[in-house]
């Protein structure tokens, strides 16, 4: 593993020829069927979706999308989801769970798009939602974290029974420079935050926040992509494999995601006060 | 001393005088007087401690509703009596070794009174049961750490095995920034813990108080059966300067208002706070032989 620092980690999961959704589900699945829209105001590019084969086996897969040119990154939004977006994935995972297939889903984006129709379309509703839909189906649920884990908008998508994460992908609370704005009202300060935010692969297996570490190539995902495509295919194949043994995969999702941060509580008498 | 207590009777008549006919209140800046009036940040108007008190932090003149802490709006909500805190010391612990961070809860929990962001507690509404979370501002933007998380989940938990409805005032910036990864994740864990008690037939009502954005909208805040808001409240997912920064243009008059959320059809009321506890009696009521009772 190449000894990448939290900045450059950035940097690589950010690379514009860094594979994505629509990469991962031509190279890995096949009859691939896509499903738009979310039955409600309309369909969001952001978040790509439908039903394919995973080794003969049908799934649901779901994945956000920014785009692979200039006019694909445009009709993407680079990635940010609407709130048709999270509510198409909700209509995708409750179909899933009629039909028995598990859910895979591939995270990469920056964070939800934060616009005035968004919010106006109820942004922080459409994401909720998704946390609700995901701590009940009752299918199994694996969750990639190819590229940026942004934020309430990466989590939507990321309440998996198994969370894998490329080695130089991020998830954070924030973007870096969004964390420096906050903290620091500096947002130049990207690179400080990149250090103290935990935000690789590395930290978060530590902290149980993920449960594997896919490798990349020595230069990142985007030098040989095909590598990738190998490595991605192995971890999922026994990820899925694995959580098609869990009994009730709603319960597990529960259990696993109630512990999260437990460790770090402390519950002091009263002379704290 | 003599000469100021003479003048200190004069503002007060003068006060009096302005009251009688009406008009605006004079903004008093001496220094020497005692403070019995407290600015309304909304309209400006000087209103006296009392007053304030009595219209529960509402200003009298414009109706704007200051921010209240949550021991405050417990005793306010609750029956005399039936307050029964829960889990009332636990709280986050510095997990990212983030600097200051420690320094930082240690001084607000002496300046607060508080453990943490959120206060949960047993009571009763009206004479009906509940469990009852309230978020405090004052601590840290009312942010969601490992802590609040966990209170909030436990409120929830609480509720379902006791099939008492549960009741949420939020007033929240977002995540807590200082627990990274771990805040966020605490959007799973409460999204999780009120989708399990609803789906036992608990009733949760939802109550968004000014601010309510980020992670807290996104989760818990957002899956009320019943969603209420106080008027004027700010509530959004992403921040107003956020949003401005990005589309490169300003935002509309009351944009994220809980008016704005009501017209869009995300709130089923905006209640004013002298009307919370009767709205939530009633709505308790409803609920007596209902929802609240199954699981």
């Amino acid at each position: 593993m190449a000894n990448h620092t939290p900045a450059q980690k950035v940097a690589l999961a950010r690379h514009a020829g860094r594979p994505g959704t629509a990469d991962y589900i031509q190279a890995l699945f096949t009859d691939f069927f896509e499903q738009k829209g979310d039955r409600l105001a309309g369909e969001d590019a952001g978040i790509l979706g439908g039903i394919a084969l995973y080794h003969g086996r049908p799934v649901t897969v779901i994945g956000h999308r920014k785009g692979r040119n200039l006019a694909e990154n445009q009709r993407c939004n680079f990635g940010m989801p609407n709130p048709e977006g999270y509510r198409k994935a909700q209509r995708l995972m409750r179909q899933a769970e009629k039909f028995g297939r598990p859910i895979i889903t591939f995270i990469d984006t920056p964070g939800a798009y934060p616009g005035l129709e968004a919010e106006e379309r109820g942004q922080g509703e459409a994401i909720a939602r998704s946390l609700a839909v995901m701590s009940q189906i009752t299918v199994p649920l694996i969750a990639v974290i190819t590229g940026e884990g942004g934020s309430g908008g990466a989590l939507a998508l990321a309440m998996g029974n198994t969370v894998l994460m490329l080695e130089n992908a991020i998830y954070s609370v924030l973007s870096p420079e969004g964390f420096a704005s906050i903290l620091w009202k500096d947002s130049s300060r990207s690179s400080e935050a990149c250090d103290v935010m935990k935000l690789t692969a590395q930290d978060l297996k530590q902290l149980e926040i993920i449960d594997d570490i896919i490798p990349e190539p020595e230069q990142g995902a985007h030098t040989d992509p095909d590598a990738v495509f190998q490595a991605v295919d192995a971890a999922l194949q026994k990820a899925l494999s694995r959580a098609l043994r869990i009994s009730d995969p709603a319960v597990h999702r529960q259990k696993k995601f109630r512990t999260m941060g437990t460790a770090f509580l402390q519950e002091p008498g009263k002379d704290v006060l | 001393m003599l000469n100021n207590r003479f003048s200190n009777r004069r503002d007060r008549l003068l006060r009096l005088k302005v009251m009688r006919e009406g008009g605006r209140l004079p903004v008093t800046n001496r220094i020497d007087a005692p403070v019995l009036f407290e600015q309304c940040p909304a309209c400006n108007a000087a209103v006296s401690k009392k007053q304030w008190a009595e219209s529960l932090s509402v200003c009298p003149q414009c109706g704007h509703h200051r921010p209240i802490g949550a021991y405050q709006r417990l005793e306010m909500l609750l029956d005399q009596g039936t307050f029964q805190e829960l889990n009332a010391n636990l709280c986050s612990a510095n997990a990212l070794e983030f600097e200051g961070y420690d320094s930082k809860l240690d001084t607000l929990r002496r300046r607060t009174g508080l453990s943490e962001a959120v206060v949960t507690a047993k009571g009763k509404i009206g004479g009906f049961s509940a469990v009852i979370a309230v978020m405090d501002s004052r601590f840290l933007m009312g942010s969601m750490g490992v802590a609040v998380g966990e209170k909030v989940a436990l409120a929830a938990e609480t509720a379902r095995k006791a099939k008492l409805p549960l009741v949420i005032f939020c007033a929240s910036g977002g995540a807590r920034m200082q627990e990274g990864i771990l805040s966020l994740m605490q959007m799973a864990k409460t999204a999780s813990a009120i989708t399990r008690f609803q789906d036992a037939g608990g009733l949760y009502i939802a109550c968004l108080t000014h601010p309510t954005t980020g992670g807290v909208t996104a989760s818990f805040a957002s899956l009320g059966d019943i969603t209420l808001a106080e008027p004027n409240a700010l509530i959004g997912f992403a921040g107003p300067r956020v949003i401005e920064q990005t589309i490169g243009q300003a935002l509309p008059e009351g944009f994220q208002r809980a008016e704005y959320l009501e017209e869009h059809g995300f709130m089923d009321a905006v209640v004013v706070r002298s009307q919370l506890k009767s709205t939530l009696t009633t709505l308790l009521r409803l609920h007596s032989k209902g929802g609240a009772r199954r699981g």
